[in-house]
């Protein structure tokens, strides 16, 4: 066994919990360090006589550890070796060390041992006063840029890595009838209790192990060290299935009807990147029927002068390290307390082999168990006392003390200097009821603690322990126990047997409230008391906000920033609040609390992404001819999570010579589209017409069976929302078709009136969109390629515009509809999708010789132009309604029943002689093509502003045509057919035009009707 | 999150399956060519916005489809009821003032 | 595989439509899977792991959306060999039914999903338009569906990463049905053992529930069976 403790001049020869046949390297701001297995990071770099582990936000002075656990505000730290796994923001205090370990401060600018941002401190900090965010930097504005900066690099907030973590982060649900935040006394003992009755448990604990307050006290258990205990809980624990026990896991939200949200360090506690399969971190989202929460406490510090040096602690803090890390973080220690809890730590200290200078109690006449063994120890005790001032430059090297009255806030007696390095204070204990605050409970003030617990919830939660305000041993592990009870009795479970475990017997004394001590200068003039150390408040800021006129304690919070960001006012909130409501002569609950919110801690992005990163962001969606595209070279565009072919450039093609190329060849011969994802509705029963009139803007009494018809659909509002062709199938039967974008909308909207409005018409929709595999084959040889496929007679005779038939396509039972998009003879192909990439081969196998080209959305979208057909959300906003679009065609107002729109887009605004109307625009230019978006104006000279007419939502280069297309909104455009219209763009140039009709090419619509 | 009990697939299921559609027990007008545009602007635009008991249109999207009430209490977020498209609440909150 | 009856139209009825659908045996379907080439993973992949992964493909399924009277109820089992499951979240499977092996899900009150041999669909939709009195209405989406059976030691642990449902078997037992979030994309989970499900996907998010599944199975080892 290797004992390599040369170097960790602060580690104790034995104690703790660490394992020192283990030993760990780990590198700190660039050097190496010793630390053994067990250790967290900071109980290492305190092993090894680190002070400083940071500059503060403000004022730029060094700060050591002052906490052990989630609360500590200093020790911040960027982990990670290698750039892809910077982690920002990890607590020093919870971060387990493992090999090779690689951590460097983050708001030491540019180091934390001689840190050049200091001179802002050394002037005194008159510069940064609170509110100086509002005071400072609002002006002048133009400023902002650089002070952000400035403020960034002095905030010191870590960053982000430049490169991608090739770890794994995912999510996990997880459901249980008990959901115990807390593994300490309180929370062991209801996960016991509640699995042993048969419950699903989950218990989760920020910490590497079990246990909470018990692992770093000396008390008994059943006369035994308490660490036994523990060992046995756990291990009957883990024998129930249906116990879930995470370590390392941090709950950091709790949110409406018990859903919690739980941070489990899976891998990156013990390595820099997860063994390879491993996930790093995980993500539990809890469903729990109860909850109860066993969050323990945080010690609060005292507040004193210089209370921030390094070597300033919390009295528990001292503590663990001495006795779960086997660490004593100084020499002399002077422990200040207003309770008799804190003097375990200098008996901790004391029998570990230290010097105990003195312990300050501010109480006059301490008594009970702690007090009296430290008096056995011959521990020098002065009663009545603080600390006022601690002294040092880099650590602290003395202390000063004085005498204080009865209610501590005056100095009655001259004051004396100690030397010490390490000052350990404790002003009693601050129940941790964050997450309690998260569902909204406004916490609540209770005397007896000088704290705040959690208030009434609507939640189904209980409390047990020291988030109760209860600290003795027995009581918390009753606490535990009728918790559990209480959760099991609401379950309908029955109480198991079990025994509580016996306890020490201690005694404690009254505490007394003290949160500030006071200085014999003003506390505007003392040497700075911290009240919240990352947000570098003090006790005169606190006090300036009050003068300046802030009266509510949120508002005093936003003044000063106290309890802000990932501090969440864990240490300083009460000490705040107390320090605010003497300034205002109220009592704390008068002047109220702060709440929390979620998260507790810094959660990692990683974590709250999960999966949904990279390949798995968001789903893609696939036609069955998918395959096919990109085998011939297809580029995709996304059309809501489809991926639709946009165009299939050949060898070296630009994508305005493949849109060219795709849209001369369909119009000369045949072209061939997959619009698969085009949305299908299939819609049966007796009162399905009926639906349709009333969805649909035109009519639908008379459409025969075999036929198909265009319709708009509107929203009470009037204005277009989608649109399509909708066939008769049957009499009682139909096959909607809708936008690839709209498809589920569309749905939801007949579902929403036909649950909600119109439950006695007896229809039924379902979503066929996948089903089909839909291909269109469109020009004038579409009919010959079709003929070579099936054996039916698809003559003009036979099957006109707009008839649809079944038949036989390539083998494949179809249904042919013949519509067009393209205003040339079409058909589109519909069979089962499992057979759709056979028949679309096919349909190529046998269309070579008519150069059957395929063409995806952008040439779809040039070929509609060219027929002045509308894009429903492309050529539509929401803001027009079927005549604004000059398709008073579609519109039967005549229709009995008052169909969704038809209200609407007779509104006093909706039929105004102005509105904006589609029409076409023809550029004078032939060769221009103007730019979606762009504003049109009447008069390009008018004084600015000049008044828009509206914008263009179509516009192309039309090979067919050669010359520019386009589509737009002009205001009164219907009945300006011929009159001009400027485009004035961003580069200077203004693009003229000439207002027309949409329709460019064939308007008799010859070319389909053959 | 909520968790919500669907009265068609009869059991608790998380928010994610659900998507809220606005304020419950907005009925279309009958004779919507009779209303005046105030009364259409009324029916179409102007919603509640209680603190306290508000009964809301959800739909078990990702489940069974089906459209249905729920009376929440929108400072607590408690779900009080909930009860099918045609049916009445009965939780309302105390109208006297 | 083919369908009942040889022509196009089976049903012209003047009602309802129902056409055939699957063409003659020799011309092979493709499942949304078919570019995944799971034969070869099968045969070339691991052998031994947590999660096991076999797409049921090209299988029938059929839509069924009715509230069903007591008579229409009584037709319906006459017609499937099984009575309808009117239980919410309940489901039934029989191999005794002169359709073959039948299994019914139901959906909602008024949906059920009817999952056959791909050759039964066609038959089983016109034998409820020829028989089924009332209002309903039955829709083939076989083509517009696939299956995934999911199993293994791990199933439960995988599929907590993909939906928010509660699997525990006290709360999921075997036969339970129910329709939900599968990542980011939907499905309708059903319990064929203790450690076995049933995915019923859309086709168009086959390949990125597959990806996804691939992706949460990776820490148990997945084996995918042919």
């Amino acid at each position: 066994m290797t004992q390599d403790l040369s170097k960790q001049s602060n580690r104790l020869q034995d104690g703790g919990r660490i394992d020192r046949s283990k030993p760990l390297t780990f590198t700190y701001n660039g050097k190496q360090y010793k630390g053994f297995e067990g250790d967290t990071l900071a109980s290492a770099l305190l092993a090894n006589g680190v002070d400083i582990v940071g500059r503060s936000f403000k004022y730029s002075r060094p700060r050591g550890i002052v906490a052990a656990g989630a609360e500590e505000p200093n020790a911040i730290m960027q982990v990670g070796s290698t750039e892809a796994t910077q982690i920002p923001n990890v607590r020093a205090t919870q971060q387990s060390l493992y090999n090779g370990l690689v951590a460097s401060t983050t708001n030491g600018w540019p180091n934390v041992d001689t840190d050049l941002m200091s001179w802002v401190g050394k002037v005194g900090g008159k510069m940064m006063p609170p509110g100086f965010y509002y005071k400072t930097f609002m002006y002048p504005k133009s400023m902002w840029e650089t002070y952000e900066s400035y403020i960034r690099k002095a905030a010191g907030l870590g960053r982000a890595p430049k490169e991608s973590d090739p770890d794994i982060y995912d999510k996990m649900n997880q459901h249980c009838d008990v959901m115990i935040v807390g593994a300490g006394p309180a929370g062991l003992m209801a996960g016991l209790t509640a699995a042993r009755a048969g419950a699903r448990v989950i218990i989760a604990d920020e910490q590497n192990e079990f246990g909470g307050s018990l692992l770093s006290s000396t008390e008994t258990l059943n006369s035994k060290p308490a660490a036994e205990w523990i060992a046995e809980v756990v291990e009957e624990l883990s024998g129930f299935d249906d116990v879930l026990m995470l370590p390392n896991s941090q709950v950091n939200g709790y949110h409406d009807h018990n859903f919690l949200t739980i941070q489990q360090h899976c891998t990156d506690q013990f390595a820099d990147r997860a063994p390879n399969g491993q996930i790093a971190q995980r993500l539990h989202r809890v469903r729990a029927k109860w909850v109860i929460l066993a969050t323990g406490a945080h010690e609060r510090p005292l507040v004193y002068g210089n209370n921030d040096l390094p070597g300033c602690m919390v009295a528990n803090a001292v503590s663990t390290y001495l006795n779960r890390y086997g660490v004593a973080p100084g020499k002399d220690l002077v422990l200040m307390t207003s309770n008799d809890n804190a003097y375990r730590t200098a008996l901790d200290w004391h029998d570990a082999g230290r010097n105990v200078v003195a312990i300050v109690d501010s109480r006059k006449n301490p008594q009970g168990t702690f007090v009296e063994a430290a008096r056995e120890r011959g521990i020098s005790i002065l009663v009545g006392s603080g600390v006022i001032e601690a002294h040092g430059s880099k650590r602290v090297s003395s202390v000063s003390i004085a005498p204080l009255n009865e209610t501590g806030d005056v100095i009655v007696g001259s004051v004396v200097k100690m030397a010490a390095d390490t000052l350990a204070t404790s002003g009693g204990w601050s129940p941790v009821i964050h997450l309690s605050c998260h569902t909204g409970a406004r916490p609540v003030w209770n005397d007896d603690i000088l704290g705040f617990t959690p208030g009434a919830t609507a939640q189904k939660q209980l409390t047990a322990g020291a988030i109760n305000g209860t600290f003795s041993t027995v009581q918390v592990l009753e606490e535990g126990l009728s918790a559990a009870c209480d959760a099991l009795a609401h379950l309908g479970l029955d109480k198991p047997d079990a025994a509580l475990p016996e306890a020490d017997d201690i005694e404690e004394g009254k505490a007394m409230a003290l949160f500030h001590i006071p200085h014999t200068k003003p506390t505007s003039k003392a040497p700075k008391q911290f009240v919240d150390y990352q947000n570098d408040v003090t006790a005169a800021g606190i006090e300036l906000a009050c003068r300046e006129g802030f009266e509510s304690i949120e508002h005093v919070k936003r003044y000063t920033a106290m309890g802000f960001g990932t501090d969440q006012g864990k240490l300083g909130n009460i000490n705040g609040m107390a320090i605010a409501a003497k300034m205002l002569k109220q009592t704390i609950p008068e002047t109220g609390t702060t709440i929390f919110r979620p998260n507790y801690t810094p959660v990692t992005f990683g974590a709250i992404a999960g999966r949904d990163c990279g390949e798995l962001f968001d789903p893609k969606r696939y036609t069955a001819m998918h395959a096919w595209h990109v085998e011939h070279g297809a580029k995709f565009e996304d059309v809501g999570q489809w991926k639709r072919a946009w165009y299939y450039p050949q060898s070296n093609e630009s994508m305005q010579d493949a849109l060219n190329r795709e849209c001369l060849a369909t119009r000369e011969s045949v072209g061939i589209l997959d619009a698969s994802t085009l949305g299908k509705i299939d819609i049966q029963g007796k009162d399905a017409r009926e639906f349709l009139g009333r969805v649909y803007s035109n009519a639908w009494a008379k459409l025969p069976v075999g036929k198909c018809r265009y319709g708009l659909m509107c929203g009470e509002d009037g204005m277009v929302f989608d649109d399509g062709v909708t066939s008769c199938l049957a009499e009682n039967h139909f096959l909607m078709t809708t936008t690839t974008g709209g498809a589920a909308h569309v749905l939801s909207w007949l579902e929403i009136y036909h649950q909600t409005e119109w439950p006695e018409l007896e229809v039924y929709f379902t979503s066929v969109t996948d089903h089909w595999s839909t291909m269109t084959i469109s020009g004038p040889n579409s009919r010959k390629l079709l003929e070579k496929l099936t054996d039916y007679d698809v003559s003009k005779e036979s099957m006109a515009f707009m008839d649809w038939k079944p038949m036989t396509v390539a083998g494949v039972p179809a249904r042919v509809f013949r519509i067009s998009f393209t205003g040339e003879l079409s058909f589109e192909i519909n069979v089962q999708a499992n057979y759709g990439l056979h028949v679309w081969k096919e349909l190529f196998e046998k269309g070579a010789e008519f150069n059957l080209t395929p063409y995806g959305t952008e040439t779809m979208h040039i070929l509609r132009a060219e027929k002045g057909f509308i894009i429903a959300g492309q050529d539509t906003d929401g803001s027009v309604h079927p005549f604004d679009l000059g398709m008073s065609w579609a519109v039967a107002m005549k229709k009995p029943f008052s169909f969704i729109g038809k209200r609407g887009m007779q509104r006093e605004d909706c039929v105004r002689a102005d509105r904006k109307q589609l029409v076409g625009l023809k550029t004078i230019d032939p060769n221009v093509v103007l730019p979606e978006g762009a504003q049109g104006v009447l008069d390009p000279k008018a004084p600015i502003p000049v008044p828009m007419v509206g914008h263009v939502t179509s516009s192309y280069w039309s090979a067919n045509l050669k010359r520019s297309v386009a589509m737009g909104f002009v205001k009164g455009g219907l009945d300006k057919m011929g009159e001009k219209i400027f485009y004035p763009l961003a580069d200077g140039r203004v693009i003229e035009a000439e207002i027309c009709s949409a329709v460019f090419l064939d308007p008799k619509g010859e070319r389909q009707n053959v | 999150m909520f968790h919500i009990y669907c009265p068609h697939c009869c059991e608790y299921r998380e928010e994610e399956e659900f998507h809220a559609s606005g304020q419950a027990h907005i009925s279309r007008p009958l004779d919507p060519d009779a209303c005046t545009d105030k009364e259409w602007g009324e029916f179409m635009y102007f919603r509640a916005n209680p603190r306290g008991i508000h009964h809301e249109l959800w739909v078990h999207g990702a489940g069974c489809r089906k459209y249905f009430n729920i009376t929440r209490h929108t400072q607590t977020y408690e779900i009080l009821e909930v009860y099918k498209v045609g049916e009445k609440p009965s939780i309302v909150a105390n109208e006297a003032k | 595989m083919s369908d009942v009856t040889s022509d196009v139209t089976v049903v012209a009825r003047d009602t309802k439509l129902v056409t055939k659908q699957l063409p003659a045996a020799d011309i092979m379907g493709e499942s949304p899977l078919h570019h995944a080439d799971l034969a070869s993973i099968a045969e070339h992949g691991p052998k031994e792991g947590g999660v096991h992964f076999h797409e049921r493909k090209l299988m029938g399924l059929l839509t069924l959306r009715c509230l069903p009277s007591l008579e229409q109820q009584e037709m319906i089992k006459s017609l499937l060999g099984v009575a309808l499951p009117m239980q919410p979240l309940t489901s039934v499977t029989t191999n005794e039914s002169s359709m073959g092996n039948v299994s019914v899900r139901w959906v909602s009150p008024d949906e059920w999903l009817i999952i056959v041999e791909a050759d039964k669909a066609c038959g089983i939709e016109s034998h409820f338009h020829d028989k089924l009195m009332g209002h309903f209405s039955l829709v083939n989406i076989s083509g517009g569906t696939t299956i995934f059976d999911v199993s293994g030691d791990d199933v439960v642990e995988m599929l907590k990463k993909s939906t928010p449902v509660d699997l525990h078997a006290s709360e999921f037992p075997v036969g339970k049905v129910v329709s939900t979030v599968f990542a980011k994309s939907g499905a309708m989970i059903c319990r064929l053992a203790d450690d076995k499900f049933e995915l019923v996907v859309r086709r168009s998010f086959a390949d990125y529930l597959w990806l996804w599944i691939q992706d949460a199975s990776r820490e148990y080892g997945l084996v995918v069976k042919a």
